[in-house]
């Protein structure tokens, strides 16, 4: 290579046409991991729970990145912002996964950008607007460490594929709960004003819980975190109901998927054979 | 005297080179996320890279750099495979690479933390675990967001010298 500055050689031309992961044609996040599914393991079974995990991850990486321009301190931003390309990270790793035992043979894009909301299983709590910055700091804490319960058992899973991802994103849902976590202390125990609102943002959240824990059993370990972080932050934590099979999971969510499905996928529709 | 690099020593030495497309001071050696390169019996150049995390942009670049080096080196078949298993650890990051951070001005990370189970640790105030200054080596320094300009570093900030810096956090 002619120029030894890495960022002059963007400009270079390359036989491989991938270069930075802007818009769509991605390359493939596991291009050389085994394809193989192991005996035993249910492929169908197995596309499901990736495509679900997906999900959940892709939209609500979605609504954090919402947050830039619009949260309360840059620093947050930058935050918010590394936590959804964290998600954003995960989802195309389980959405590759999922094509590979699918059947479809299907690549990130055609998951991410070229399904309608009916066909979306993410959680409905994950698709909620983002609201108030102290409810969206309750989603997250929830949220976070539902993931994080879940991954730390399926980093166990009999598929290594599966399981590789999952011990991966363990380490990072641990910094996104953390610091969802620090945000529901400092707002509980802050003013009176910021009390009022984190309260208010939690109470919107418990009910959440249902689907939750229906969709993984993962409850305990939430409801444990749950009741560490609001007997620190001061605030009351409303009765938890009982697991009850969500909606989400089965692709019926509320009316507020769709509009940001539109947005996510407006460009990727627009141009469907672009790389750029 | 005249050494002779086997191809897969000579094809180990050129990916060990490629520089961290955000951290640039950093060879992919030195990051820790090159983990294996291997020479195959038909002459594949087989390089094996690892993710930083999930979703760092970075990897499509390191994966092409590697391949195009090693192509302009001579090497005409070349696979860069993605290895996510075991997942990276800021503790790879090589003695080398944790200097020549410090030498420009990011704080090398400390011993990674072993995922554990109970209590999440909330520790609100904002001095925490003293990360040295990598600019006047002052122990008197705040975090101000652990989330920075890219995933792997977090942003802090000397109260001796009153520079922000760069904290690479560990993982």
């Amino acid at each position: 290579m002619s120029d030894d500055h890495v960022y002059m050689s963007l400009a270079e031309g390359h036989e491989d046409n991938a270069r930075w992961a802007y818009g769509t044609g991605f390359e493939d996040p596991l291009h050389g991991v085994s394809t193989a599914v192991p005996d035993g393991v249910d492929r169908a079974e197995l596309a499901e729970l990736c495509l679900a995990l997906a999900d959940d991850a892709l939209v609500s990486a979605q609504r954090l990145g919402e947050w830039t321009t619009r949260a309360p301190e840059l620093e947050e931003e930058v935050a918010l912002a590394n936590i959804g390309l964290d998600l954003l990270g995960q989802a195309r790793l389980l959405y590759a996964r999922c094509g590979q035992v699918d059947g479809t043979g299907r690549g990130e894009d055609a998951y991410a950008y070229f399904r309608d909301a009916d066909d979306f299983r993410n959680v409905t709590l994950a698709e909620l607007p983002n609201g108030d910055f102290a409810f969206s700091m309750a989603r997250l804490l929830v949220l976070a460490s539902w993931r994080l319960a879940h991954f730390e058992l399926l980093a166990g899973s009999a598929d290594p594929v599966l399981a590789a991802i999952a011990a991966k994103g363990v380490k990072e849902l641990t910094y996104h709960r953390q610091y969802a976590a620090e945000w529901v202390v400092r707002l509980g125990d802050g003013t009176e004003e910021s009390h009022r609102r984190m309260q208010a943002g939690l109470d919107q959240v418990v009910p959440c819980l249902a689907e939750l824990s229906a969709a993984h059993d993962a409850g305990e370990a939430v409801l444990a975190v749950l009741a560490q972080v609001t007997e620190a932050a001061g605030l009351s934590l409303a009765d938890v109901p009982a697991a009850a099979a969500g909606a989400g999971r089965r692709g019926e969510h509320t009316e507020h998927l769709a509009p940001l499905l539109a947005e996510l996928q407006s460009v990727a529709r627009a141009h469907p054979e672009a790389t750029w | 005297m005249v050494t002779v690099l086997t191809d897969a020593r000579r094809a180990r030495h050129i990916a060990e080179q490629v520089p961290d497309p955000e951290l640039p001071m950093l060879t992919l050696a030195d990051l820790g996320v090159l983990r294996d390169v291997t020479v195959a019996a038909d002459g594949t150049v087989v390089a094996d890279l690892t993710p930083t995390y999930s979703g760092c942009p970075a990897m499509s670049e390191m994966r092409a750099e590697v391949s195009a080096r090693l192509r302009d080196a001579g090497f005409e078949r070349v696979e860069v495979r993605t290895v996510l298993n075991p997942p990276w650890t800021t503790d790879w990051i090589s003695p080398e690479g944790r200097r020549k951070l410090s030498e420009h001005g990011i704080a090398p990370p400390g011993p990674a933390p072993r995922p554990a189970p109970g209590p999440v640790p909330l520790v609100l105030s904002a001095t925490r675990s003293a990360v040295p200054c990598p600019r006047c080596g002052a122990a008197d320094t705040e975090e101000t967001s652990r989330f920075g300009a890219t995933s792997c570093k977090a942003l802090w900030r000397c109260r001796a010298c009153r520079e922000p810096f760069e904290y690479v956090k560990e993982i």
